[in-house]
């Protein structure tokens, strides 16, 4: 399989009241052709900047650079505006957290379903038409062509979540960014989507950055995994390398937290990380998880190195003799 | 929407009833109008008989009743001052004050939806700070000052436009600028604070990673949303305009409303005086349902309601 997307070094610094916060910090990964790489991580660890960085969809007191961001052939940190514009929506498209609040409230399904695919492939309303209610149908929307007409206040979160979906694969991306897709949904319209990008994908074979904090998420979607904290990648693998032995002591610590549906009786106590997370404002340097780490040492406050067992790279001092 | 429209068509309706029985009443409530109308040194039988003559002894309802009757079919009375109909008064000045009115909004909205709209995208910059600067001066800035500055400046040195009177387009191009200009700094306001708010939206962040151009993204995407209470206040400072030009038609003698309203007030000129606030009230009324229906058509939330 090719590979998609390259990044190397990202790093994402906004200007705060109180000093530079080192959002996204040399974030390094690669994407193949029809793969899923699940960023996961929690609130704050940067994962979302990084989606955006790839977007070109920073806020504006963001500053971005990396070494290198390719996609598709294209240099997306060395882009302007209008060139990166052209692919976005096009070659690459994204979906949010907040279905309900993604959408316009001003404008039907339908001109906000047609507008891209016009603004894209130069097609006229009837093409760009006929192609929305046929993308609405492909995500499970019954009655696709009476919902253009309708405003996305008429509509549930899971069915704006799947315009969402139907409106970013409308000019056929070939590579699809999810920020928590399914987090502002019930449960059981988040099993639905979730099914529903897994199709997708499978019959598409468009790649997907899914960004999630969410392991039970990972376990169903991904191929990769790369686990971020602190703005960090602490560890990626393959999903099954991950979750067959996690290296880095924060990704036990997150597996441990998780509830074991018929093991986990209710009133147990769930594994907890002690701590808080540090913050990222002004100098950060070592290994940002130290402070609540059970295995830290003095050298942990240094320069920490990447370690690499096949294709499972982690960040630690520790190799893979550790006792867990 | 018809039903909404409807709705809003019978409040409009309620409240046109109500305020005017209340222009009614205020009037009425200013002082005695049969000694008024009788003038000094009139004997108390002369104002008795005035009383009777214009039907100032029956009960005020009744009143009410028999002046809005007449309204309603455009007999609006004869004016004491001028001895002529009130109704083609009234309407002989109209048009003069509705054109500066229109004129005005219309300049304000031209300086200040895209000031407003560059000041949003590019926030704290020199531009910004630029509209800032406009707006404190246009709020600031007595109008009557600012006119009298452009006609000395315009009229009198340059000589490109007349001082004064309402015979050609080019005598309304001032007052126009004045009045425009002393309206335009709320209107720059409130576009930039809803235009900043809502780029910062999810929606205008879903527009921009749909690839969409940034004209298409600020002006289809996010002005839209940013207009409903601009809206609004057009209205209303519409209404102030046709009210309020008072000061700057008697400053530059443009024969319209404001300047009959100043003369019947002064003069005790009890018709004419009620005939203006009354159809002021109304246009008023009319206004605010015209931005309820534009509010609508923005906004499809008002319009159309939700279920699917």
């Amino acid at each position: 399989m090719a590979v998609l997307l390259e990044v190397e070094g990202l790093t994402v610094d906004i200007a705060t009241a109180r000093g530079t916060l080192h959002a996204v910090r040399d974030v390094s990964f690669s994407l193949q052709s029809g793969e899923t790489l699940c960023l996961v991580g929690e609130s704050g660890c940067g994962k979302s900047m990084t989606a955006l960085a790839l977007m070109g969809l920073l806020p504006r007191a963001a500053q971005r650079s990396a070494r290198r961001m390719r996609f598709e052939g294209n240099d997306l940190a060395a882009l302007p505006e209008r060139r990166l514009a052209e692919l976005r929506g096009a070659r690459m498209a994204m979906v949010f957290q907040e279905p309900m609040t993604a959408l316009n409230p001003a404008y039907t399904i339908g001109d906000q379903l047609t507008e891209v695919h016009r603004r894209h492939k130069d097609s006229t309303m009837a093409v760009a038409r006929e192609r929305a209610v046929a993308l609405l149908e492909m995500v499970g929307i019954t009655n696709a062509a009476a919902r253009l007409g309708q405003y996305p206040h008429q509509l549930s979160g899971g069915l704006r979540q799947r315009i969402m979906i139907a409106m970013s694969l409308m000019c056929g991306p070939s590579l699809l960014i999810a920020d928590e897709p399914t987090t502002a949904l019930d449960v059981t319209i988040q099993a639905q989507i979730l099914r529903l990008l897994v199709e997708l994908q499978r019959d598409l074979g468009i790649a997907i950055v899914l960004i999630t904090h969410d392991l039970g998420v990972v376990a169903r979607v991904a191929h990769r995994v790369a686990v971020m904290y602190a703005g960090e990648i602490v560890e990626s693998a393959s999903a099954a390398d991950l979750f067959a032995a996690p290296r880095h002591p924060y990704t036990r610590g997150l597996m441990a937290s998780i509830p074991v549906p018929g093991a986990t009786r209710p009133g147990d106590r769930l594994g907890v990380i002690r701590g808080i997370v540090p913050s990222l404002i002004g100098d950060v340097g070592g290994c940002a998880f130290r402070d609540r780490c059970d295995f830290a040492q003095p050298v942990c406050a240094r320069t920490v190195p990447v370690r690499s067992d096949g294709g499972h790279d982690w960040r630690c001092i520790l190799g893979e003799a550790v006792a867990a | 929407m018809l039903i909404y429209a409807l709705k809003r068509l019978g409040l409009a309706v309620l409240v046109a009833v109500v305020v005017s029985a209340l222009a009614f009443l205020l009037l009425r409530a200013s002082g005695d109008v049969a000694i008024a109308l009788a003038g000094e040194g009139a004997r108390s039988e002369d104002i008795e008989n005035i009383r009777r003559i214009y039907g100032l002894d029956r009960p005020l309802v009744v009143q009410y009743l028999d002046w809005a009757a007449k309204m309603a079919r455009g007999d609006f009375g004869t004016s004491l001052f001028f001895k002529t109909d009130v109704h083609a008064l009234v309407l002989d000045k109209l048009p003069t004050t509705a054109l500066l009115a229109l004129f005005s909004l219309i300049f304000a909205l031209a300086v200040s939806l895209p000031l407003g709209i560059l000041a949003a995208l590019y926030p704290n910059s020199w531009i910004d700070r630029l509209c800032l600067a406009l707006a404190v001066i246009g709020q600031a800035l007595p109008s009557f000052f600012f006119a009298l500055i452009l006609m000395i400046v315009f009229a009198v040195m340059l000589r490109w436009l007349p001082v004064s009177g309402s015979d050609s387009w080019a005598h309304f191009v001032l007052p126009t600028v004045v009045l425009g200009y002393y309206i335009a700094p709320a209107i720059m306001r409130l576009v930039r604070a809803g235009m900043i708010e809502v780029l910062a939206s999810d929606y205008v962040r879903t527009a921009r990673a749909k690839g969409l151009s940034s004209s298409s993204v600020v002006l289809k995407h996010a002005l839209r949303n940013a207009l409903v209470p601009v809206v609004a206040l057009a209205a209303v400072q519409l209404g102030f305009l046709l009210g309020g030009s008072v000061v700057i038609e008697t400053v530059f003698a443009l024969d319209g409303l404001g300047y009959l309203a100043y003369q019947s007030i002064t003069h005790k000129d009890l018709p004419v005086t009620q005939a203006i606030v009354t159809l002021l009230s109304l246009i008023y009324v009319g206004l605010t349902l015209a931005a309820d229906l534009a509010n609508a058509w923005l906004d499809p939330r008002i319009r159309v309601g939700s279920g699917t």
